[in-house]
């Protein structure tokens, strides 16, 4: 059996040292270890993007992910999006277009299209099927989500 | 359920010397991991037997796309986001950038990689049918040296490879086409995105004073592995673009092809399509 590893990582701008086993899915380290619980579990293969997470700055699914691949990281989680109590213009738009409704898929969805405004920040319809290709809502028909990152993106562009 | 974690062991080489010691003093114990995209989902899903990784991630010698005059070299750890923003593979592979479009989602774009996308060994992975038609060869280093593989001779049977027990794949090199060329790709999946293919082709050729001078055509999810279509290959071969045998050619393609049913398709089905891929092929060909 292999030792625990003391895993060092940024999350959402603070550091974190937690003792866990290296093969720990990243998932399960926000998840458990660091009671963050924003980011869910949906399929555990990589196909739903629910537990979609920014390591270094990429998307990446966090459920397939181990720990000692993410020592020394840096990590931003749903919970890192807000500011305070104020939220970012993405998670606004997502509450004035209703881009969620049970939810499940959101924390996901909203890192994903944080990727993609940051990549891409005039992006077509096409572009934002393309970056949210991984994340499946089974709830809203994704027509509110497109609407919601259009809106966003061109809030971050006024911004800028 | 997914894998009891007390079972698995990782031991993270921070150099590929370290790597293939490793490797050298316990053949076969290790399996090397990089993205983790496919061992994970194995892991998840509880159907990995208890295993001693190699992580391969931290190992610098083998990140990276080196260009000459002649061939793309590509590290083993270049991920699928790496192909897709990589402005000399837009230039002379397209299709490798389609299969790499075509490979999961972005997030799994950003961690899979190339050398894992071949040696997981899938018949379903949406590089190696571009890879096949791109003539790319394989690099394996050991302790012993390194030893260069023709792709196309590298799968040897469902999940076996000519791959030893101390060997790591390393780079992959791919030819740049030369001359007037023709490149086809197209994989078919229930939908666009994260979907595994039911058939896949992929082809490149080489055109001269109106004729097929050269001709190679990667089939991913019809056979035990990624296959070579070589009966099409010698039924267009030499032939004219003005006067292309598509129906001998579709016919020569039954046997390259060993498809069977499974979850995603029927034998049929990637019978027949593989089939009608071929056509949509020829005729873009044919409209040159």
């Amino acid at each position: 059996m292999a030792e625990c590893i003391d895993l060092n990582l940024t999350v959402n701008g603070a550091d974190h040292r937690v003792s866990v086993h290296p093969f720990a899915r990243l998932l399960d380290v926000l998840r458990e270890d660091l009671r963050l619980t924003g980011t869910k579990e949906g399929c555990g293969e990589g196909e739903c993007g629910a537990c979609t997470v920014l390591l270094n700055g990429q998307v990446v699914n966090s459920c397939l992910v181990p720990a000692v691949q993410v020592q020394g990281a840096e990590v931003v989680t749903v919970e890192g999006l807000a500011e305070g109590e104020s939220l970012s213009s993405l998670q606004a738009a997502f509450l004035t277009h209703n881009g969620a409704q049970c939810g499940f898929c959101t924390p996901g969805m909203l890192l994903s299209a944080t990727d993609l405004i940051n990549r891409c920040p005039n992006p077509s319809d096409d572009q934002i099927r393309d970056g949210l290709a991984g994340n499946l809502c089974r709830c809203t028909g994704y027509a509110k989500i497109l609407d919601a990152v259009h809106t966003a993106a061109a809030d971050t562009r006024t911004a800028r | 359920m997914r894998g009891y974690l007390p079972d698995f062991d990782v031991r993270v080489p921070s150099s590929l010397g370290e790597a293939l010691e490793l490797m050298a003093h316990a053949p076969g114990a290790y399996t090397p991991l990089a993205g983790g995209t496919d061992l994970m989902v194995v892991y998840n899903a509880g159907r990995l037997k208890p295993t001693r990784f190699l992580d391969l991630s931290r190992l610098a010698e083998l990140r990276g796309i080196e260009e000459d005059a002649t061939s793309l070299r590509f590290g083993a750890l270049t991920t699928f986001t790496d192909l897709r923003e990589c402005r000399s593979v837009h230039q002379h592979f397209p299709n490798l950038v389609k299969s790499a479009r075509a490979t999961g989602a972005l997030a799994i774009q950003n961690r899979g990689t190339l050398a894992g996308n071949i040696a997981n060994a899938s018949p379903a992975a949406d590089t190696p049918p571009s890879l096949l038609a791109y003539g790319a060869e394989l690099e394996l280093v050991s302790p012993r040296g390194l030893r260069r593989v023709a792709y196309d001779q590298f799968h040897q049977g469902y999940k076996r490879m000519d791959l030893a027990a101390d060997e790591l794949l390393a780079w992959i090199i791919v030819p740049k086409p030369s001359g007037r060329g023709f490149h086809y790709f197209r994989k078919v999946g229930t939908r666009q995105a994260q979907a595994i293919s039911k058939t896949c082709l992929a082809a490149y050729a080489r055109l001269e004073e109106g004729c097929v001078a050269d001709l190679r055509i990667g089939l991913g999810s019809v056979a035990p592995t990624p296959v070579r279509a070589r009966n099409a290959e010698a039924a267009l071969l030499g032939q004219p673009l003005a006067a292309l045998p598509i129906e001998a050619a579709r016919e020569a393609l039954l046997a390259d092809m060993s498809p069977i049913d499974d979850i995603r398709a029927t034998a049929h089905y990637r019978s027949v399509v593989t089939r009608n891929l071929l056509g949509q092929m020829l005729r873009e060909l044919a409209s040159l």
